[in-house]
C-alpha cells in the first residue's frame, strides 16, 4: 500500500510540470506582463526597468527555470491588488473553500445514495421514473442558475436562510445545496445502473437463497460492491465540483480561493490567478489520490503493481 | 452497365431504408422527439430571430422598465417582461439563443477536430508519444474545465470586438480531452484486431488504414460524444458570460441576462429565471438527444 502510494505520489508529478508550462506559456502569450505591472502612464525607460528587475528580457528558457525555481519555494511574487505575496493570499481562502466542498459532498451523498438504491430497487416505478427524471433535469441546468434560484426561492422570497455570505453557520446550506445536488445526479445515476448490474449477480441470488431479508441483503452485499463504481466516478466529480465552486462562491459571496481567483482573473492579477490555479490542480490530484486509495481499500480484488 | 445501375439503385434503396428506420425510431421514443423538438426549436428560434422576435432585443423603453410579464399584469405586449432598461425579455432571449448555439457547436468542432486527431496518433503509433499525449491529458484532466477556461480568459482577456473568437478557441481547446480519451481507448481496443493486421500486411498507408479501417468503428460514439458535448460547452458559456468572462455586451446572451438579472432578484424574479429555464431546455434537447443516438448507433454503450 504505502508503494503504491509513493507510486501515485510521483504520478502527480508530470502534470504539474505539465501545467507551470501551461501557465507559462499562457501568461506570454496575452501580451507584454510588464504592461499590467507598470503605471499606464510609466515611461519607456521605467517600463525597461520593471522588465529587467523580473527578467522578463532573459531568453525564454530561462525565465521558465527561474520562474519555476521560485513556483517550487511557493514564490508567485506578489499580488497587484494587495500588494502582498500571491500564495499566502491564496492558502488564506483555501479552508473555506475545502469547507464548502465537504459539505458539498455531504450533501451529494445524503441525495444520491438513497436516490440512487431506492431507483434500482424500484426499477420501473415512479420512484424510478421521478430518480431518472430529476437526474436528467440536473444534468441539464446550469449550477450557478439553481444556486440564483434558491437565493431568489429559499433565500429572498421565503426568508429561511442568508441568501449569501459566510456569517452564520446556516449560511453554507444553500451553496452546498447548489454544488452537491450537480455532482448528485451522477453519482444517483452511476448507482443506480451499477446496482442494477450487481443485483443480478449469483451471489445476490445465493444471499436471498439462504434466507435473508430482502434489505439485508441489497445493502450489505450489493450496496458495498455497487458503491465501487460510484467511488470511480467520485475523483472525476471531485474536478468537477471544485470548478464549480468558482461560480458558486462567486454567486453565493463566498469568500473563498475561487472567488479570489476569479476577482484576480477580471483584475488581471497574474500572480494570484498563477498561485490559485496551482493550488486548485493540487487539491484536485489530492483528492483524486485519496480517491484511489479509497478505492483499494474497498476493492480488495484491486491488485497495485 | 446494368448492372452497376441495379447496384446503386440497390444503394439507394437501403440508403432511404436506413432513414426510414431512423425516423421510426425516433418516433418510438418520446425521448428522443422530445429532445429532437427541443433542439430544432433552439435552431430555428437562432435562424430566425430577427423574424420572430417581437421587438428590437437592444431597444430601449424607458417608460416600461423591469415590467413583470404581460400575463401576470405586466404591459401588454411584452410577453416575458421588460428588464432594468426597458428591453423586451423574449426577444432577448430569442437572440440570445444565437452565441450559445453557435459557441456550442463551434467549441465543440474544435474540441473534436483536436481531440479525435490526438486520440487516433496517441492509441495507433503508440510508444513515447502515447506517453506524452497521454501525459498532456493528465495534466488536463487535473484542471478543472471552467478553471482552465477562466485562466485563459482571465490572461487573454475578452473584451474588445473578437471576445466570441476567443470564448469559442478556449471553450474548443479545454474541451478536446473527453474526445481523445475516448478516441484513443477506441483505437487500441481495434488496432490489433485481424483486419487491421491484414490491412498493414497488405502494406496499405498507416493513414489510410486509420481513416479506412479504425476511424469508422466509433465515428457513433463520437457523434454521441459531441451531442452530450455542446450541452457542457453551452452550460460553459453561459457561466462564462455569467462572470463577466465570456461574450460581452451588447451582444446579448442568456448568461450575460441572468447576470444582469441578479442585481434586481428581489423585485424582478422573471429576468432570473427565463434565461436559466431557456439554457436548461436547450441543454436537456441536447443530451435526450444525445441519449436517444446512443441507443441507435450504438447499442454497446446503452446503460
Amino acid at each position: 500500500m504505502i508503494r503504491y502510494f509513493l507510486s501515485r505520489l510521483v504520478q502527480m508529478i508530470p502534470p504539474l510540470l505539465g501545467l507551470t508550462v501551461i501557465l507559462f506559456i499562457l501568461i506570454r502569450v496575452g501580451g507584454d506582463p510588464v504592461a499590467h505591472m507598470v503605471e499606464p502612464d510609466a515611461t519607456d525607460e521605467e517600463v525597461q526597468l520593471v522588465r529587467e528587475a523580473y527578467g522578463f528580457d532573459r531568453p525564454f528558457i530561462e525565465q521558465y527555470f527561474t520562474q519555476f525555481g521560485l513556483i517550487i519555494r511557493g514564490d508567485f511574487g506578489d499580488s497587484l491588488r494587495f500588494h502582498e505575496p500571491a500564495m499566502p493570499l491564496v492558502i488564506d481562502r483555501l479552508p473555506a473553500t475545502l469547507e464548502l466542498a465537504l459539505a458539498s459532498i455531504v450533501v451529494a451523498l445524503l441525495i444520491a445514495i438513497p436516490a440512487g438504491i431506492l431507483s434500482a430497487v424500484y426499477q420501473n416505478t415512479w420512484i424510478d421514473f421521478l430518480v431518472t427524471t430529476a437526474s436528467t433535469l440536473g444534468r441539464a441546468m446550469p449550477n450557478f442558475w439553481i444556486g440564483i434560484m434558491l437565493i431568489l426561492i429559499v433565500g429572498v422570497q421565503l426568508r429561511w436562510l442568508p441568501p449569501s455570505g459566510r456569517l452564520e453557520f446556516s449560511s453554507i446550506i444553500l451553496p452546498a445545496v447548489t454544488l452537491g445536488t450537480s455532482i448528485a445526479t451522477t453519482l444517483a445515476r452511476v448507482l443506480r445502473s451499477s446496482l442494477l448490474e450487481v443485483m443480478r449477480r449469483d451471489y445476490m441470488t445465493t444471499a436471498h437463497a439462504k434466507g435473508l431479508k430482502r434489505w439485508t441483503v441489497i445493502i450489505r452485499h450489493g450496496l458495498r460492491n455497487a458503491l465501487i463504481a460510484v467511488v470511480t466516478v467520485f475523483g472525476l466529480q471531485m474536478a468537477w465540483l471544485l470548478g464549480g465552486s468558482v461560480i458558486i462562491e462567486e454567486v453565493f459571496a463566498w469568500p473563498g480561493m475561487g472567488r479570489l481567483l476569479l476577482r484576480s482573473v477580471l483584475l488581471r492579477d497574474l500572480a494570484v490567478v498563477q498561485a490559485g490555479v496551482l493550488v486548485f490542480a493540487l487539491v484536485v490530484m489530492g483528492t483524486n489520490l485519496l480517491v484511489d486509495l479509497l478505492y483499494a481499500y474497498l476493492d480488495p480484488r484491486i491488485r497495485y503493481s | 452497365m446494368s448492372t452497376a445501375n441495379l447496384s446503386s439503385q440497390n444503394a439507394s434503396e437501403v440508403r432511404s431504408g436506413l432513414r426510414l428506420r431512423w425516423v421510426r425510431s425516433l418516433l418510438r421514443s418520446p425521448v428522443g422527439l422530445l429532445g429532437f423538438f427541443l433542439v430544432s426549436g433552439a435552431f430555428l428560434m437562432a435562424i430566425g430571430a430577427d423574424f420572430i422576435a417581437p421587438h428590437d432585443p437592444a431597444e430601449f423603453n424607458f417608460r416600461s422598465r423591469l415590467e413583470a410579464p404581460s400575463w401576470l399584469g405586466g404591459e401588454p405586449g411584452f410577453f416575458l417582461g421588460t428588464d432594468q432598461l426597458g428591453r423586451d425579455l423574449l426577444s432577448r432571449l430569442i437572440h440570445g439563443s444565437r452565441i450559445s448555439l453557435l459557441v456550442g457547436v463551434l467549441g465543440v468542432l474544435i474540441s473534436m477536430l483536436i481531440g479525435v486527431t490526438l486520440g487516433l496518433v496517441s492509441g495507433y503509433v503508440g510508444g513515447f508519444v502515447d506517453s506524452f499525449i497521454s501525459r498532456v491529458i493528465d495534466t488536463f484532466m487535473a484542471i478543472p474545465f471552467i478553471l482552465l477556461a477562466l485562466a485563459v480568459v482571465g490572461v487573454v482577456g475578452t473584451r474588445g470586438g473578437n471576445s466570441l473568437v476567443i470564448l469559442v478557441v478556449v471553450l474548443g481547446l479545454t474541451g478536446w480531452v473527453t474526445f481523445a480519451r475516448v478516441v484513443r481507448g477506441e483505437v487500441l481496443s481495434v488496432k490489433n484486431l485481424e483486419y487491421v493486421e491484414a490491412a498493414n500486411a497488405l502494406g496499405q498507408h498507416n493513414f489510410f488504414i486509420i481513416f479506412r479501417h479504425v476511424l469508422p468503428n466509433f465515428t457513433a460514439s463520437i457523434i454521441v460524444l459531441a451531442t452530450l458535448q455542446i450541452a457542457t460547452v453551452i452550460i460553459a458559456e453561459s457561466s462564462l458570460s455569467f462572470l463577466g468572462l465570456g461574450v460581452q455586451p451588447p451582444t446579448v446572451t442568456w448568461g450575460i441576462m441572468l447576470a444582469d438579472g441578479r442585481d434586481h432578484l428581489a423585485t424582478s424574479w422573471w429576468l432570473s429565471t427565463f434565461p436559466g429555464i431557456a439554457i436548461t431546455l436547450t441543454t436537456l434537447g441536447m443530451i435526450l438527444l444525445g441519449d436517444w443516438l446512443r441507443d441507435v448507433l450504438d447499442p454497446r454503450m446503452k446503460t
